[in-house]
């Protein structure tokens, strides 16, 4: 008490020359805040934490709420799994592009796929055009998996697959490509995005409602828990409601609350908490307010934890760990001089390390011009293996815990958070306030904001707004995708259908239909018709004929 | 330069590219602006875009994909619109679109491209410059 007061005392003394000081030279800005608007305080002291409780906000790392750490020794015992995003093209340039990452010292493969495949066309298909192999490694069937993992034995490495509405379709070809490989499923480690709900007000890949889409998702949960069960069967992402504008709380907001409708989902789909709760994984993006989205991490395990203990009376400390995978912020790079978005790049990259993420993508350069380049890749690498290696920074569980601001920030953005979850409730859950357009309003007004912020001045972005060159040398080599990739693929397609044996494909395409009108799970009947050749855009069209398509309301 | 009509202007996202935060901050400031904006949402193909701005009586056609699609899809709505004997409508792209990408756009009759970076300020300047109806 007698330390407070004196500290009482100092701070007084402290305001006060703060005072002469303004006078003389006033601060940059009137008021400082965080880019979710939380406000920022000139200092922090122990006056700012009196009400702090170790034990409950903090404990020790590896125990509940996790908010210091999901594993008791963190980056002590092993580093994050540095795991770029990749895919173009066919899939053997795909592979080649693996091969050289895992050359590279990249320790786990994460898979791009182009539209068509995220939508569930086939690479012939009319709304395919322009867009095969562009943003991603088109599949069409087995055959195309089968070439992207050639020379990759699947018991090594843990893959990531972004994929989201036709999850079942590509997971299923997975396994089948493991089968062939002779790999049992209890030994294939890795990840599926398998986040529909973000899709709608974010990302833009979804083909059924929502409600069918839940299905498919509890049908995968249910399917590994039982079949793969090291697999993690979800990535509740607000990588992308962030990338699509969203400030650092509603980003935390928004992905908890889709868990919550996830969690929900698959209780009443009749599965037990700790059964699936502990394969739940989780990922988020890392921007520039370097402060903020530490705490955002931190704030978002403890919130997480709560929530599966108190609110789904999780028991299993697996099912309390929030796991996650970050990528640093695509929309914080710019087009004008390229090579600063590597420095943007290392702060946020430094920023989910000291966080505490699990695996770490780093983008490229170039992105913001076109596809990354191998050159871009490879710095983008580099820049993970610098942190780990050279700065140090991993050699203590949770180093900035403590600090009077971070954790007063994490507070903060734990209850904002939990404030919008309270209001998403309240709507009905996350499924009702997509429904409802709610979350994408929030979404697009912070993207003006945002915007206007930069165009005003407001926010500096270094040689976008302030600190330009006239000219300015573009990089060149950036990659271009073979446009015969479309080509290729189409042949291979009609190579497939003339070859397959087809009568074996309609009768498993038609025991889908029977499945999916009916309540039992997808995945066998799935698996049945991948094996048999079924191409991605027949599993889906059937599908179609049961469950319909999403339309999003016009804007 | 008289204004008695406002610039009616048909945002639009050809292809399958999902990424909207681009196209729908410019709506939202072409309104600031005192345009008319229609927005026609995700998955739009070329044929529907027309249709759209036909049916909409638009003044710019406002087009953006950031997933390496614009090469087909920029050019395909410019010749539907040809097709059609359009010629009064100001075509406008943007998205993550390669420099060299540019001047083929162009030539297929795309007015201006914008990449990112563009203040929005540019591209209300733009249209209310270029706009051809009256």
């Amino acid at each position: 008490m007698d330390d407070l007061q004196k500290l009482q005392e100092l701070k007084a003394k402290y305001e006060a020359q703060v005072e002469k000081v303004l006078k003389k030279m006033p601060e940059r800005k009137a008021e400082f805040a965080t880019t979710s608007g939380i406000p920022v305080a000139r200092v922090y002291t122990p006056l700012d934490m009196q009400d702090f409780d170790y034990i409950e906000k903090l404990g020790m790392p590896g125990q509940y709420p996790f908010t210091r750490a999901v594993q008791p020794t963190a980056y002590r015992g092993r580093y994050w799994t540095m795991r770029q995003y990749a895919g173009f093209g066919s899939a053997e340039e795909t592979n080649e592009r693996y091969h050289f990452l895992l050359k590279s010292g990249q320790t786990g493969l994460s898979v791009a796929f182009d539209l068509p495949t995220q939508i569930g066309y086939d690479s012939d298909h009319p709304l395919a055009q322009g867009e095969v192999g562009k943003v991603g490694v088109a599949i069409d069937s087995l055959w195309d998996i089968e070439r992207l993992f050639q020379g990759i034995p699947l018991e090594q490495v843990s893959t990531s697959m972004t994929i989201n509405s036709p999850c079942a379709v590509i997971l299923a070809m997975y396994l089948a490509v493991a089968e062939k490989q002779g790999v049992p499923f209890d030994k294939l480690r890795g990840t599926v995005q398998n986040d529909i709900l973000k899709e709608y007000p974010a990302r833009g890949t979804y083909i059924f409602a929502p409600r069918p889409s839940m299905r498919l998702i509890t049908d995968i949960f249910a399917y590994c828990t039982e079949n793969v069960p090291q697999w993690n069967t979800i990535s509740i992402s607000g990588y992308h409601i962030r990338e699509a504008g969203s400030t650092a709380v509603q980003e935390v907001a928004f992905t908890l609350a889709n868990g919550i409708a996830y969690v929900e989902a698959a209780i009443q789909a009749g599965l037990k908490v700790d059964e699936f709760g502990p394969r739940l994984s989780f990922f988020f993006n890392s921007h520039l307010d370097f402060f903020e989205e530490i705490a955002k991490f931190r704030a978002a395990r403890r919130l997480w934890a709560k929530i599966m203990k108190e609110r789904f009376g999780a028991a299993d400390p697996r099912s309390q760990m929030l796991r996650f995978h970050t990528q640093t912020a695509g929309c914080s790079l710019t087009a004008q001089q390229p090579l600063n978005n590597i420095m943007r790049t290392a702060y946020e990259a430094l920023a989910a390390v000291l966080g505490g993420t699990q695996s770490l993508h780093t983008n490229s350069f170039d992105e913001a011009l076109a596809l990354p380049s191998e050159l871009a890749v490879q710095v983008a690498l580099r820049t993970q293996q610098v942190i780990a290696h050279e700065t140090a920074v991993c050699d203590t569980v949770d180093p900035i815990a403590g600090s009077y601001f971070i954790e007063n920030l994490t507070d903060q953005i734990e209850a904002k958070a939990q404030e919008y979850i309270d209001q998403i409730d309240k709507m009905g859950g996350a499924v009702a306030a997509i429904e409802k357009g709610f979350i994408q309003k929030e979404i697009a007004d912070s993207a003006y904001r945002y915007q206007k912020e930069i165009e005003s001045g407001e926010r500096t972005i270094v040689g976008l707004n302030k600190f330009q060159v006239a000219e300015e040398e573009k990089p060149k080599d950036l990659l271009k995708v073979d446009p015969a990739v479309a080509d290729r693929q189409i042949a291979r397609l009609k190579e497939l259908k003339s070859t397959r044996d087809n009568g074996a494909v309609q009768q498993a395409l038609a025991e889908l239909k029977t499945a999916a009108a009916g309540d039992a799970n997808l995945m066998p009947p799935i698996l049945k018709a991948v094996k048999a050749l079924a191409t991605l855009g027949e599993v889906c069209d059937t599908l179609r004929a049961v469950f319909g398509e999403y339309e999003a309301a016009a804007a | 330069m008289q204004e008695a009509r406002k610039i009616r202007v048909l945002a639009a996202k050809p292809g399958l590219d999902g990424h909207d935060r681009g196209i729908k901050v410019i709506c939202a400031a072409l309104r600031d602006a005192g345009m008319e904006v229609i927005y026609t949402g995700l998955r739009q193909t070329p044929e529907q875009i027309v249709a759209a701005a036909i049916q909409e009586d638009v003044d710019v056609i406002a087009m953006s994909c950031l997933s390496g699609a614009h090469g087909y899809l920029f050019p395909r709505v410019m010749e539907i619109l040809k097709n059609k004997n359009i010629e009064d409508v100001l075509v406008l792209g943007g998205g993550i679109i390669p420099d060299e990408d540019i001047p083929a756009l162009k030539q297929a009759g795309i007015a201006e491209i914008f990449t990112p970076g563009t203040d929005t300020g540019d591209i209300i300047k733009y249209i209310r410059e270029n706009v051809k109806k009256n």
